[in-house]
């Protein structure tokens, strides 16, 4: 191969790469609104927003095992905003760690996935999670333990802006710089809203990239909606000789127009698969323009 | 099997020490076993282990919801994670955090609290935990062990370290009196006759307590009472046959602990009492319904009416209303 054929065929590569993760990500949207749907409510704004970094994660990023959900030399998820784990469940039965029919048993009595995400049900899930800041910080511990063992697997955790109005939040942004823990990168799901209202009203976060890295992180913020800039994000972090810290601008109910960045996006009520027929469509139609 | 010790003489090496101790001794052992404190290592020979393992120790600063968030993650990865601060931290910041990334999380934490009530001393009401164990005894598949002198200590680490599940181990500060030989085997959910008698059952958690309880029995005696003494020193899961046992034969019952008598051992056995109709005159000691204050132990033992002659006070009460 000449260089320069060589060039062209590491584009293509790449593209493909990218649209695939594109494509999950859409994908997760439409078995996240169908599951949340089918169940009549839940937690659709804050899944939608962080649908793109799942799909970064479990399109490229992480190393896992679907037949061998605890391989240890897989990489680890923490989703410490616990609540949004219909996002996640998806992505682990696009992925094969369980049947999709799994899905319409969501919050059903004896269910493998509960409304926040535990470790001991779902097959895929690192942590469990739902008391909002701790997750983050058994993700700093799953760090620390990994690397006294000199083990080379990353651990991701993802955060809410609302969230990290939680005290612990804070204390693992000072810990995990002072543990060294270099193969922890955390990812802000920065939504701009919370249960209540906009963040803003509430408690204004401000620049949590600048935050993060005064506080001994390396810190980037990206556009949690373009795959490919999640991926260098994440790209970047990987070869910082820090824990890294990603603050992903989003929007809060992403895809579903009607419910974008408007209050009252966090549990929506009063759902079925038929009022929500029209967004699937849009989805679907999206999917299907990226071949 | 257990052997008592024959005279319940001052111990050299206090109740800390023994932990630590048994701690490096299972470290030793097994190299997943990890020491982690929020600054307060130095309270209870944690540079030991440091020294010993410094990669295995983590010192992780003021932060005690981390120190249970971290151990629980650590505990993800495999780890055997012994996370120390004060009773006071350890139950009260850390509740939430014990309750969902340990335990409701089913990870392998063992959660050490130091310094428990008035063990606490001067450090005052904000450091004296009077409710960590009734904190603690609602959190499901918990075991709670009061180590009552340093046998019991060196076997209650080893057995935390070996068995999966979240602990919590009490740690008493004050001076603490020989119960057990080395070497005795104890079993967790079984409480040990220290004393048989036949007038009133005297039961115990903790050596302050239990040494207080055998004071009290000394001094029924000279009154022609017979008091049997009980080591609770596993509060949960709770010796519910033990406690029955107890009122069947001796009719009548005294808790003492160094902890709140709101929800803590008397609670337990007064639950187990009335839900296995065995309901028998009965009389809590422990830590009045209030606040803690400033004080040496032994004053706040008289403050708090938690001497020996408050407990054979009791105890002739509870004997009296027999009849």
């Amino acid at each position: 191969m000449s260089p320069n054929e060589e060039r062209e065929f590491r584009r293509v590569m790449e593209n493909t790469r990218l649209n695939e993760m594109k494509k999950l990500a859409l994908e997760i949207r439409i078995e996240t609104l169908t599951m949340l749907a089918a169940h009549g409510m839940g937690h659709v704004g804050g899944s939608l927003s962080v649908a793109d970094c799942i799909a970064v994660l479990y399109g490229s990023q992480m190393k896992y095992d679907p037949k061998n959900p605890k391989w240890d030399g897989r990489d680890y998820l923490v989703l410490s905003k616990g609540h949004c784990g219909p996002a996640l469940y998806s992505a682990l039965a696009l992925k094969f760690f369980f049947p999709k029919e799994e899905l319409m048993t969501l919050n059903h009595l004896g269910t493998l996935l509960p409304s926040h995400c535990d470790k001991n049900l779902t097959p895929g899930i690192d942590m469990t999670t739902g008391s909002l800041g701790q997750g983050v910080s058994c993700a700093l511990g799953m760090a620390m333990g990994l690397k006294l063992d000199g083990k080379p697997n990353k651990v991701f955790a993802v955060i809410g802006d609302g969230e990290s109005q939680e005290g612990l939040v804070w204390e693992t942004m000072l810990l995990a710089p002072a543990q060294k823990a270099n193969n922890l990168i955390v990812l802000l799901d920065n939504n701009k809203q919370q249960l209540d209202d906009f963040t803003d009203t509430i408690a204004p976060l401000g620049d949590m990239r600048r935050k993060a890295e005064e506080f001994g992180w390396f810190a980037v913020t990206c556009n949690g909606h373009d795959v490919a800039a999640i991926d260098d994000a994440i790209e970047q972090c990987r070869r910082a000789d820090k824990p890294g810290f990603i603050n992903m601008n989003t929007i809060k109910g992403k895809g579903w127009k009607e419910k974008e960045a408007v209050n009252g996006n966090h549990g929506v009520k009063g759902m079925t698969l038929d009022s929500v027929r029209p967004v699937l469509e849009r989805f679907k139609t999206q999917l299907a323009a990226l071949g | 099997m257990i052997k008592l010790a024959k005279q319940n003489n001052l111990e050299e090496q206090d109740l800390k020490g023994a932990y630590m101790d048994a701690l490096i001794r299972q470290a030793e052992k097994d190299p997943r076993i990890v020491d982690v404190e929020a600054d307060l290592a130095n309270c209870i020979n944690g540079p030991d282990f440091k020294a010993k393992f410094p990669e295995r120790f983590f010192d992780i600063g003021i932060a005690e919801q981390s120190l249970s968030t971290i151990s629980a993650g650590l505990s993800a990865v495999g780890k055997v994670p012994f996370c120390h601060t004060f009773a006071a931290f350890a139950s009260r910041r850390m509740c939430d955090q014990n309750y969902i990334s340990c335990a409701y999380g089913k990870n392998n934490v063992k959660i050490v609290g130091s310094d428990p009530a008035i063990s606490a001393g001067e450090n005052g009401g904000t450091h004296q935990a009077n409710e960590d164990i009734a904190l603690m005894r609602p959190i499901a598949d918990i075991t709670i062990i009061e180590p009552t002198d340093t046998a019991l200590m060196h076997w209650a680490v080893r057995k935390a370290a070996e068995d999966f599940g979240v602990y919590y181990i009490r740690v008493q500060r004050t001076d603490n009196v020989q119960i057990y030989e080395e070497g005795s085997e104890f079993e967790i959910g079984k409480a040990n006759m220290i004393r048989n008698g036949n007038d009133v059952t005297l039961i115990a958690t903790g050596n302050l307590m239990l040494k207080t309880c055998l004071e009290a029995a000394d001094a029924l005696s000279a009154k022609n009472i017979s008091a049997q003494v009980v080591d609770m020193f596993t509060i949960k899961p709770i010796d519910a046959d033990c406690i029955v046992q107890c009122a069947k034969e001796t009719g009548a019952i005294v808790t003492a602990e160094n902890h709140t008598i709101v929800g803590g051992l008397g609670s337990a056995v007064a639950e187990v009492l009335a839900e296995t109709f065995s309901l028998v005159p009965m009389r809590r000691i422990g830590v009045p319904d209030r606040f803690g204050e400033v004080g040496q132990p032994k004053e706040l033992q008289k403050v708090m009416k938690m001497t020996a002659e408050d407990i054979a006070a009791a105890a002739c009460e509870v004997v009296a209303a027999k009849q």
